[in-house]
């Protein structure tokens, strides 16, 4: 930048810094902080001045030399937010100027609040005061202001080892063959895809396991508009699918149609992934697709 | 059936997304003060409480009834933990309602709550164990094959579940608790709402509430207050995985009404049962359940539902306090709909009263459609 010689910078800066003689009043305030309390003064009327002063500012009179250990914590009744704070600010992101008055206090103290963003600071928030590291006995001893804790995060977690076992690890396997299985309950005569061993209308134990057509007649559906990792875009359409051969629906998963044109009663075909891909999961099956065959009559 | 029992206190929460001024703890004493303070009672009265809830993994808090049970006085006395899914609430009081039955306690205090705003419930309900692709994200992908079937047997016209979802909204402006208040609610404002689960739309859907509900049941002898007297209990469940499960009328409903109805000594409940308060977390389960529970003969519940006969002013006002579609506090919401039906005999439903109610039916249904808990209430001793 082109310097103009008829500007020039001019500092003014006392060496040292100057002092201020607190007087009796500001001075117990001080020194309170340093031991990071905070503590106001009862007017003759009985009003509490935070920070205190030596004379009730309404009338003149002198104060009563009672303090009252206010706060810590404060509500909001103002703020104004500061979206590019300058050197000399207390905080060095984004804050607000608040008015806060301490629980206890009749007046409002001045302060910054680090509030994350201007919403969080109506006025009646709650603050709280964060303390600097070392207090010396200075304004700044009150580092800032946070607003009062309201909810906190739970990091719950838990981990499961899953292993398929009986019917699950017979009909898994089937799926790493590319094969459906079922198996038939001898009661009921009914047969059940995935396999199991009991029976969930009489109880029995089921010990047959047959293998099951992987086409079948499509008995209802959803078009789901919300997006979901496993499907390949929205809208996609789970179904309930009955295979040829069994007695209880499965949900998949349909391709290979516009969602719209999916149809109660359309028959379809599992579309397995290349063997190369298979494993023993249910994503063997990328979808059910259209075999084109006319559709089925529903009861 | 026992001995006799009545709701002698009813208290709940305003429902609402969010309530960020209290603890799950906060909440359900409440509900449950509320409760006491309608019965003119406190915690030392009580002798037992019930807590109900659906899934832990809702909030992440593991068997919070462990913790709950301070809060709501039950230091000293039996507690105990009931969990049927989204029937819970319903499956609460009736646990609640059988110690008394049983003759067990004199005064039991039944709570039940959902603080959803600490998690997200498809989150909870889509939780995709390995080897498995299914493909169901939360309650709506569940329910909406379902109702679609339900609309190809029955052959409704597609806006009946428009009139379900803005029926229930008007009544939720008459119920200063309800959370969803949607003045000028219309048919074409909830059909220009997307579809999220077609054919269910947002506004055919029930949201995420926070919440609490209680009630005060007590025996005959130690009745306080106004009391809405219990005619009948019945909870039913089914396997999920069975062949032939009807799953757009589900026998273990047909099976609890049928149960309950038996008890109360009801035999035409269009007639009998003045004002429902029914399970319908979509507004297509409204027509669907006034079949499954024998409001009208199958495939004929839509035609109902258009008639207008489920409105406020309808000759069988279903879920005058707004009902599910209005609030949801996933495991309050049952024992809401049996707080609601006892309010009403109770005389004490405020704006959405539905004037002269003298039997009540509360219904609440969980799971995919496989627990159900209902309770008949009338405004006199059976």
């Amino acid at each position: 930048m082109p310097s103009d010689p008829l500007v020039a910078q001019h500092v003014l800066e006392f060496p040292g810094g100057y002092t201020r003689t607190t007087g009796p009043v500001i001075g117990r305030f001080l020194s309170e902080l340093r031991a990071r309390r905070i503590v106001g003064v009862r007017t003759a009327e009985g009003r509490v001045l935070v920070p205190p002063l030596e004379y009730d500012p309404a009338t003149g009179e002198p104060v009563t030399g009672e303090y009252v250990e206010v706060g810590p914590a404060g509500t909001v009744t103002a703020s104004a937010w500061v979206d590019e704070p300058l050197d000399g600010h207390p905080l060095d992101r984004p804050f607000a100027w608040a008015l806060i008055e301490l629980d206890g206090a009749d007046t409002a103290l001045v302060h910054a609040v680090d509030a994350g963003n201007p919403k969080a600071l109506a006025p009646g928030a709650r603050v709280w005061p964060v303390w600097s590291d070392r207090p010396t006995g200075h304004i700044t001893d009150l580092a800032h202001f946070v607003p009062e804790v309201t909810r906190i995060t739970s990091g719950v977690r838990v981990e499961y080892r899953l292993q398929a076992g009986g019917a699950l690890r017979v009909f898994l396997e089937g799926i790493a063959r590319g094969v459906f299985l079922g198996s038939r309950c001898d009661q009921c005569e009914k047969v059940y895809v995935p396999l199991r061993r009991s029976c969930p209308e009489c109880g029995g134990a089921i010990q047959e396991t047959r293998e099951i057509s992987d086409t079948g007649t499509i008995t209802t559906f959803a078009i789901n508009n919300l997006p979901d990792p496993r499907a390949p875009e929205v809208p996609f359409v789970s179904a309930y699918i009955l295979l040829d051969g069994a007695d209880i629906p499965m949900i998949a998963l349909i391709g290979g149609v516009p969602a719209h044109e999916v149809r109660q009663g359309m028959r379809v075909r599992a579309v397995w992934v290349p063997e190369s891909e298979r494993t023993a999961s249910m994503a063997n099956i990328r979808w059910f697709a259209p075999t084109g065959e006319p559709d089925v009559e529903l009861s | 059936m026992g001995n006799r029992c009545a709701v002698i206190g009813v208290g709940q929460t305003h429902y609402t997304t969010k309530r960020g001024d209290v603890s799950i703890a906060g909440l359900v004493r409440e509900a449950a003060l509320r409760a006491l303070a309608d019965a003119g009672l406190s915690f030392k009265d009580i002798d037992a409480v019930v807590i109900g809830k659906a899934p832990d993994l809702f909030e992440g808090v593991m068997m919070p009834e462990a913790y709950l049970a301070d809060a709501l006085g039950a230091a000293g006395k039996p507690m105990m933990r009931v969990h049927t899914a989204g029937s819970v609430g319903g499956s609460t009081a009736l646990v609640g309602a059988s110690l008394i039955q049983g003759g067990v306690h004199e005064r039991v205090l039944v709570v039940a709550f959902e603080k959803q705003s600490e998690s997200n419930a498809t989150w909870a309900l889509s939780t995709h164990l390995p080897f498995n692709a299914s493909l169901v994200v939360g309650a709506g992908g569940y329910f909406a094959p379902h109702i679609r079937e339900y609309m190809r047997k029955s052959g409704a016209p597609g806006h009946i579940g428009t009139l379900v979802a803005v029926k229930d909204r008007l009544n939720a402006l008459k119920n200063p608790y309800a959370h969803l208040k949607i003045p000028g609610i219309d048919q074409k404002m909830v059909e220009s709402t997307p579809m999220l689960w077609e054919p269910i739309r947002y506004l055919e859907t029930c949201p995420s509430s926070d919440g609490a509900c209680a009630m005060v049941l007590a025996s005959e002898s130690a009745v306080t207050g106004t009391p809405a007297w219990v005619h009948g209990t019945a909870m039913r469940s089914e396997p999920i995985f069975r062949a032939g499960r009807d799953t757009v009328s589900p026998q273990a409903g047909k099976d609890c009404a049928a149960d309950v109805y038996r008890q109360a000594g009801i035999t035409d409940p269009r007639r009998q049962i003045d004002v429902a308060e029914v399970y319908v977390p979509f507004s297509w389960y409204e027509p669907m359940w006034l079949e499954n529970l024998g409001f009208a003969a199958e495939g004929e519940g839509w035609k109902l539902t258009e008639s207008g006969a489920t409105a406020l002013d309808g000759d069988i006002p279903w879920n005058a306090s707004g009902g599910v579609l209005s609030s949801n506090p996933i495991g309050a919401s049952g024992l809401i709909r049996f707080a609601e039906a006892a309010l009403q005999v109770r005389g004490m439903a405020g704006e959405h009263q539905v004037e002269g109610a003298r039997t009540a039916l509360g219904h609440a249904y969980g799971g995919g459609a496989q627990f159900f808990a209902m309770w008949i209430v009338g405004r006199e001793r059976l």
